[in-house]
């Protein structure tokens, strides 16, 4: 049944102009990031071979379009995710998915999945502009592996986020620009509330903080450390964000 | 539970919706049969939808209970849910899909096991009339096909009850002909609710009537019972010589007398007698001249209008007569 709603939100993305429009964006965005930094590598290539240990290609151009590409989904997913529950109800065709026999979960779940494997074709596509070094060099397999986790829990959380946005409203880019606030406001906070308010006595426990900072998760794995913290706290980031929108689906139908 | 609770499709009792202190629906009772096509009526406003929301779980009544074929829908709304199929006002249509993808997605949500899917979705494209129109973008549909497609995606997984909200709002009247045919072939094997407030489309399809006012049923019986409410309640006699009207008025069975003028007198009677005999009877004992004895044809609208609007003693009289089946409301109304 959550492949049923699954399917069927793929199914919408991909009839859209505006999930081609973001996916052709973001490739000439990545693709041009990627090339260009590239290009700096091969140009430093030679100064780089007398370091005693220098940074492989894999670190210097691979390691920053996935930066990039982070970026990017911050403006992506909200995009493309502000439909999913707010046109449904504009539309009123939510009331099919309501009356069916299906739980307010498993719909929340499909919705997610969907976006999911969306968002996945991007990373995958992310992902493969590296790989095509592999034909001249040897890449850090290991890295590029910490990097596409790192970018795919990233994606998780961010698609949470904005399916819980766009729960709250039946205006879709209204619900675009709640998740996007949402987003940057749980990025400053991770990075810096959490922090001065800590120094000020605040008592915050950093983990809590870590939990609602996407980016700083990102950080250690984006330097290939696979830590077990950057892992759950962006998971534990997602489970929270899904059980609030089925709440809120829940919570239309118990006060209309 | 009696033998009968086992053909019973959906029972609600006593179902409250409200909206802070607004009472949408109070105290609603209601009760289909398997076979059975029942008609919601009211004005707008009357909680007709609402009513429909709950019955169909969009909507968590506010108190109440609701069984469908025994089913609780709160305590297992996923089992009870599989047994409806609803229309809401506005289909719930994909405008992006076309007819028999859309009602491919229907059955799959409704659990239709992907064996049996094509074979539930030809059949409700060939009862609604859709076979033609299976390829085409539901977008680019007529208002009536589209509302042809919503009926189709709430029986396409053959439920036990068909819950219909105004299924003929926008139609043109050959249009509302077929529906309407195929609302009562549809009411032969299942259970059919549907809302309006066409009275001759209740008239066509329905078995038995509510009609809700305020959140709350003020008349509940079968189409039978809704023709007897309209028929034999009053007539209109002319007289040469009429007599006081306190003559009248003190006729056994006779509950008010409007003078019209001119000798014409509007007679309702109380419930359950029929005073013609004895008014004919005076009339030629006392000499009034009756010359004119017509029964007053009031019309379903007569009837709709009466019950909705009038609140008056003579409305309420009439009311409680005929109400039979239904529970009384909960609370008087304010």
């Amino acid at each position: 049944m959550i492949f049923t709603i699954a399917a069927k939100e793929l199914r919408a993305l991909f009839t859209s102009p505006l999930a081609w429009l973001v996916l052709t964006v973001v490739q000439i965005i990545l693709g041009y990031g990627f090339l260009k930094r590239l290009d700096d590598f091969l140009q430093i290539q030679s100064q780089l071979a007398q370091l005693a240990s220098p940074p492989g290609v894999t670190e210097l151009v691979a390691a920053p379009t996935f930066a990039t590409a982070a970026a990017v989904l911050l403006f992506a997913v909200p995009l493309l995710a502000m439909r999913m529950i707010a046109e449904e109800r504009r539309n009123q065709t939510m009331t099919l998915l309501l009356s069916a026999p299906i739980s307010m979960t498993e719909i929340i779940i499909g919705k997610f999945i969907g976006l999911m494997i969306f968002l996945l074709l991007i990373i995958l596509v992310v992902l493969a502009m590296p790989l095509t070094l592999a034909a001249g060099t040897r890449l850090d397999t290991g890295l590029l592996a910490t990097l596409t986790l790192a970018l795919l829990l990233l994606a998780a959380s961010f698609a949470a986020v904005s399916l819980y946005a766009s729960s709250l409203t039946a205006q879709p880019m209204a619900a675009a620009l709640l998740s996007f606030g949402l987003l940057l406001a749980m990025l400053f906070m991770g990075e810096t509330a959490g922090d001065s308010l800590r120094a000020r006595g605040w008592p915050i426990p950093a983990a809590f903080a870590q939990v609602f900072s996407p980016l700083r998760n990102f950080e250690p794995l984006g330097k290939g450390m696979l830590d077990s913290y950057a892992i759950i706290c962006p998971l534990l980031l997602t489970a929270a964000f899904l059980i609030l929108a089925i709440r809120r689906l829940d919570g239309r139908r118990l006060r209309g | 539970m009696t033998p009968h609770s086992s053909e019973l499709t959906v029972s609600a009792k006593g179902i409250s919706r409200l909206y802070g202190k607004h009472a949408a629906v109070r105290g609603l009772d209601l009760e289909v049969r398997h076979g059975e096509v029942l008609g919601l009526l009211g004005p707008n406003g009357a909680g007709k939808t609402t009513t429909m929301q709950m019955l169909t779980g969009n909507l968590a009544p506010t108190a109440g209970e609701i069984r469908v074929c025994g089913i609780d829908l709160m305590d297992q709304p996923v089992a009870a849910k599989a047994r409806i199929g609803y229309l809401p006002e506005t289909p719930p249509l994909y405008r992006e899909l076309n007819v028999a993808e859309y009602l491919r997605l229907a059955a799959r949500l409704h659990r239709v096991p992907r064996a049996r899917c094509e074979d539930a979705v030809a059949r409700a494209m060939q009862r609604c009339g859709l076979a033609e129109v299976a390829r085409k973008l539901i977008g680019a549909l007529s208002k009536g096909y589209q509302q042809r497609v919503g009926i189709a995606q709430a029986i396409v997984h053959e439920p036990d009850l068909i819950i219909l909200d105004e299924p003929t709002v926008g139609l043109d009247p050959n249009q509302i002909l077929d529906i309407r045919a195929l609302i009562r072939e549809l009411g032969r094997a299942h259970s059919v609710i549907l809302s309006t407030h066409i009275l001759t489309e209740v008239e066509a399809v329905c078995d038995r009537v509510q009609i809700l006012h305020h959140g709350e049923v003020v008349f509940s019986n079968t189409i039978a019972g809704l023709r007897e409410f309209q028929r034999g309640r009053t007539v209109t006699i002319s007289l040469h010589r009429p007599p006081a009207i306190e003559t009248l008025r003190a006729i056994d069975g006779v509950s008010t007398v409007e003078d019209e003028g001119d000798g014409r007198f509007l007679i309702r009677f109380a419930p359950d007698v029929d005073p013609t005999a004895a008014l004919v009877a005076r009339a030629g004992a006392e000499n009034w001249g009756l010359h004119q004895l017509t029964p007053a044809q009031t019309s379903l609208e007569d009837v709709f209008v009466h019950l909705t609007r009038g609140e008056n003693a003579g409305v309420s009289a009439g009311e409680s007569s005929s109400e039979g089946a239904t529970a009384p409301a909960g609370e008087p109304r304010s």
